[in-house]
């Protein structure tokens, strides 16, 4: 599943960050996933635990804390500002965009203008939000 | 902070060498090299991807042919499928025919997303179809690929010439390997003084039987361009 890939890049990340700033232990891993990814929560959360468990000493035990961060886009043609909603998009196109989020620029046109020329200006996907951990 | 850049590396850890095949500017037959490369690699034993980054007009998969009905297979990401021996990854898997009108950051967003994600197989070589001129996709590739090896198509017109002379002072300028030249298109009548200062690996005919063996890799190992690529990779490119 998709979700194991970016949930791996997550946990790479993290330790990558961890030893950075020189930390012993991550305590807490904050993850936003932007709502025009799609992803399922609940098979991210899984593989997020799953990983972290086979993980070295430095990031095993961390908690993961998930907020979903609602897509916003601004068109650049007309400046109109819309909210993202996946009800609308077939199956396939969803998945497209779940693959590739910049896939939005394929299928979603400005509802005022119909220019494909918009910002995601947030929520497109998975972003570390912050480490929490002792030094 | 972005999660998927710490991730590439071991995306491509599989890979023994990736050959970019780029150009100073489009129409030169870049994809055309792109693919009959891949599939001349193929042809004699090896072990191969071709990842199209050309996503403003992909068209590798022409070339290519086969993909009816294919996608990747999504198993702790996307599994490339293998397309006439190929493991092929492209954004019209997502895109379909229609045109992805993408600005710079949403390039770059688009091909770290594909490279984080995709999971190749353990590949001899990975022939990357670079877009044509020096903007964000070229500069990402640049960043993320892992030693990228360049190969550079130019043709006999000194307007493609001019235009690669400026790729390779950029590739010389951040020391990547520049594997060589190959010109396109090449005719009998074609004089012109060739660009010098680069290896030349070869030069590819003009081949009038190129077009109807588009999508039949059968019939594109057969052409003339293709026993010359076979050539080329032969002398230059198998002992990367």
């Amino acid at each position: 599943m998709h979700e194991w890939a970016l949930a791996e890049a997550v946990v790479a990340t993290a330790k990558k960050a961890a030893h950075n700033k020189q930390m012993r232990e991550v305590r807490e891993i904050a993850v936003k996933l932007g709502e025009l990814q799609q992803i399922e929560r609940e098979i991210f959360e899984f593989a997020l635990q799953q990983i972290l468990r086979q993980e070295e000493p430095l990031v095993r035990q961390a908690k993961v804390s998930l907020e979903i961060e609602r897509a916003q886009f601004q068109c650049r043609a007309c400046g109109w500002e819309w909210a993202f909603t996946a009800e609308q998009l077939s199956q396939e196109i969803s998945e497209a965009i779940h693959f590739i989020p910049e896939i939005a620029h394929t299928y979603i046109r400005c509802p005022q203008c119909h220019s494909p020329d918009f910002d995601v200006v947030k929520g497109r996907g998975v972003w570390l939000a912050s480490l929490k951990g002792v030094q | 902070m972005d999660p998927r850049v710490a991730i590439i590396e071991q995306r491509l850890a599989s890979i023994k060498k990736i050959i970019a095949v780029a150009a100073g500017k489009g129409g030169v037959g870049k994809s055309t090299v792109a693919t009959g490369l891949a599939l001349v690699l193929s042809e004699l034993g090896h072990k191969v991807g071709l990842l199209d980054l050309d996503f403003y007009g992909p068209s590798t998969h022409v070339i290519l042919g086969g993909l009816e009905g294919v996608q990747p297979r999504e198993d702790h990401g996307i599994v490339p499928p293998k397309v006439h021996g190929i493991e092929f990854i492209s954004i019209v898997y997502y895109a379909g025919e229609n045109p992805a009108p993408l600005r710079g950051p949403d390039l770059t967003n688009a091909l770290i997303e594909l490279l984080a994600i995709t999971r190749w197989g353990d590949l001899d070589f990975l022939v990357v179809d670079m877009p044509p001129g020096l903007g964000d996709t070229t500069l990402d590739a640049i960043r993320f690929l892992k030693d990228p090896h360049f190969l550079v198509v130019t043709t006999p017109s000194r307007v493609a010439q001019e235009t690669v002379k400026k790729l390779v002072m950029l590739l010389r300028q951040v020391g990547l390997p520049l594997v060589g030249l190959v010109e396109n298109m090449r005719r009998l009548s074609d004089k012109g003084q060739r660009f010098s200062d680069v290896r030349f690996l070869g030069e590819l005919p003009f081949d009038e039987g190129l077009e109807g063996a588009l999508g039949a890799p059968g019939r594109f190992l057969q052409t003339e361009f293709a026993q010359r690529l076979r050539e080329i990779v032969t002398v230059s490119l198998q002992a990367l």
